[in-house]
């Protein structure tokens, strides 16, 4: 287990307050002007040696995604602007970072707008968390008024001015491009890439975005060292993460842990184990409601970090963990998945658009045992056909926890709805009409 | 994306108080010269806050007006984001998260609830007039589940019987206390905390 003293996040339960005082006295704001005077070279290569992939889902290498930035500002000003649109069911980590450790998230802005040749920038907090970012604005008129950030932030000659902007409830903002557009005062729809933000983003400017999370742990990177961080976890997945532990556990919370954790030990040892014992687990959702959930033989020995969770075909994502138990219909469960996908799908593109919706009412129907049996097949076909298909990754993130629960469960739904095809004398049906929309009298139903 | 009606009974007329244009213009400023459209979710949000918390169509056209953009794109924006109320709701507005995460631990019970004290169905307002509640998506609380959002603030850790007393108070005219119901601290693991133990008891 991770010692207390490689915890980045010491404030993680407001043991100790959130003001700019008492964050300095557990190190923030310590050296800032000496870390930014080394220079933009520098921290990009402690950066890229620390290892650190972005922790907002996709797991893009940190440093990497800074060299992106041109090197030198022309006739368009730079942005970065950091993402706070928690959003994914299962995460609530940012949440606590806005509203216990603020002033690591303004630290990390400081250091990451400079290597980035940025002036301004933009949080974009989800509207629901209005509390947090009142909390957040609080720390920032703070920082302003000891002279951290705003005209020579620091003493380190570089300005920086931060706002924060709320959404306003709508889940595809936390997509890069379509928080962009949000930011722009237009519908959150993503946009084509590329062009890639990091040349033509907001504004048409350069623009870095970055999850909060992967922010608000670069001041500590740089003042222990990238040796120190990626000593933690293991090649490629380094450093230490927060785990977000909900469902059916005895004790869901929030902890920091290395990455690498075996699934098993973070459930029994920090969230007090699965509520009826471990023989009582059916599958857990690894990370946040968009990757492919896994069964209870391979939740035994997995462990959590980023290429671990790829070769089971599913993925760290966002690190929020859904524990499902046995008490609990598993087919049900993921038909509330899918309405949310069904829910938030922006209606940009017709594959998701439909398909999010096709998917929520066959899955409502196989957890009634109302499917007929070659449903099950055409759902996964259905997914296939939304997967790859979209401008952003929402496709693949409504259609990737469906192919979880076929991939793992198919037996359990086939066994619940083993009807022959619900409509046996369809001559003048049209294609493509739901066969739950039909008359009962006018189908013949075979068990 | 949400499904969202409008309300039939619109005020004829919407302006911003002076304290409202006041915050309005500080919110243009967040932004570069000649991109104010930014501004207009901050607006609408004001405008939300100014009119009993929902928004108007004659208050989209003061904002158009405003930021000097068309009406249908405010328009486009006020319907697409799920926080903008286009008709009424209560002065206590419940909303419970129903997502995977909420409903493992429950949040099903608390809907029944919601049905039971204040109105049989979504988005209709009680019959003393007070409150509304509504199904949401994620609120982002899920190691609090379940929990539901009265107006600003989170409620977490709830039960039926929690809810129901946080419904009589709220009838009462009063704001109950918001957090966890459970008595734990923020998000940490009930009674038995296995990390940062030492700054705990330091």
């Amino acid at each position: 287990m991770l010692e207390d003293k490689d915890r980045i996040f010491q404030n993680l339960y407001n043991d100790l307050g959130e003001d700019v005082e008492s964050s300095r006295k557990r190190g923030d704001w310590k050296d800032t002007k000496e870390i930014i005077l080394k220079g933009r070279d520098w921290i990009i290569n402690e950066i890229k040696s620390s290892e650190l992939r972005g922790r907002g889902g996709a797991g893009f290498p940190t440093g990497l995604k800074w060299s992106f930035a041109p090197k030198e500002v022309g006739s368009r000003p730079h942005y970065l602007v950091i993402n706070a649109d928690e959003s994914e069911p299962g995460t609530c980590k940012d949440r606590d970072i806005l509203r216990f450790e603020p002033h690591k998230l303004i630290e990390g802005c400081l250091i990451a707008a400079y290597t980035v040749n940025a002036h301004v920038c933009y949080i974009y907090i989800r509207g629901e968390y209005y509390n947090e970012g009142q909390k957040l604005q609080k720390a920032i008129d703070e920082a302003y008024s000891q002279k951290l950030i705003g005209k020579n932030a620091s003493n380190t000659g570089w300005d920086l001015d931060i706002y924060i902007h709320y959404g306003a409830g709508a889940y595809i903002c936390g997509e890069e491009t379509a928080l962009l557009e949000s930011l722009e005062g237009k519908k959150g729809q993503p946009r084509l890439k590329p062009p890639f933000p990091a040349l033509i983003g907001l504004y048409g400017c350069p623009t870095i975005i970055n999850n909060v999370e992967t922010i608000a742990v670069v001041p500590t990177i740089l003042k222990r060292g990238a040796k120190w961080f990626s000593n933690l976890g293991k090649p490629k997945n380094t450093g230490t993460k927060i785990f977000c532990i909900s469902g059916n556990v005895n004790r869901p919370c929030n902890v920091e842990e290395e990455m690498g954790i075996p699934l098993k030990e973070l459930i029994e040892k920090h969230a007090g184990g699965v509520i009826g014992g471990w023989e009582n687990l059916k599958a857990v959702i690894p990370g946040g409601s968009s990757m492919p959930m896994l069964p209870k033989e391979i939740c035994e020995t997995i462990k959590m970090d980023f290429d671990s969770l790829v070769e089971q075909k599913s993925g760290l994502g966002t690190a929020g963990i859904v524990v499902i138990n046995k008490d609990q219909d598993i087919i049900q469960c993921m038909a509330r998945i899918a309405r949310f996908y069904k829910h938030e799908s922006c209606g940009q593109c017709t594959p998701c658009r439909e398909g999010s919706g096709w998917m929520w009412r066959m899955l409502e129907r196989m957890a009634k045992g109302e499917a007929s049996r070659e449903e099950v097949d055409m759902l996964m076909d259905v997914t296939k056909q939304i997967e790859g298909h979209t401008i952003c990754a929402f496709g693949e993130g409504s259609a990737w926890p469906v192919q979880g629960l076929l991939r793992h469960f198919k037996k359990e739904i086939v066994k619940r709805n083993n009807f022959n095809p619900l409509v046996n004398k369809d001559n003048e049906i049209p294609y493509l009409v739901d066969q739950h929309l039909l008359e009962k009298e006018n189908a013949e139903i075979k068990s | 994306m949400s499904l969202k009606k409008i309300s039939k009974d619109q005020p004829e007329k919407f302006e911003f108080n002076d304290r409202n244009i006041e915050l309005a213009k500080k919110m243009i400023n967040n932004y570069p010269e000649g991109k104010q459209q930014s501004a207009v979710m901050s607006l609408l949000y004001l405008a939300q806050r100014q009119n009993n918390n929902w928004i108007p169509l004659a208050a989209m056209k003061y904002i158009a007006k405003f930021l000097n953009m068309p009406y249908i794109k405010v328009y486009e924006v006020a319907t697409f984001y799920s926080m903008y109320n286009l008709s009424p709701v209560g002065k206590f507005f419940y909303q419970v998260c129903t997502t995977t995460p909420c409903m493992l631990r429950g949040a099903y019970k608390l809907v029944d609830v919601c049905k039971k004290k204040i109105s049989n169905k979504e988005n209709e307002i009680s019959s003393d007039g007070n409150s509304s509640w509504m199904e949401v998506e994620c609120l982002g609380a899920c190691i609090n589940a379940p929990m539901i959002q009265i107006n600003d603030e989170y409620y977490e850790d709830l039960d039926e019987k929690k809810l129901e007393n946080i419904i009589e108070e709220t009838m009462k005219g009063k704001t109950p206390k918001p957090g966890s119901y459970k008595g734990r601290v923020n998000s940490e693991p009930e009674n038995n905390r296995t990390t940062l133990v030492g700054i705990k008891n330091a």
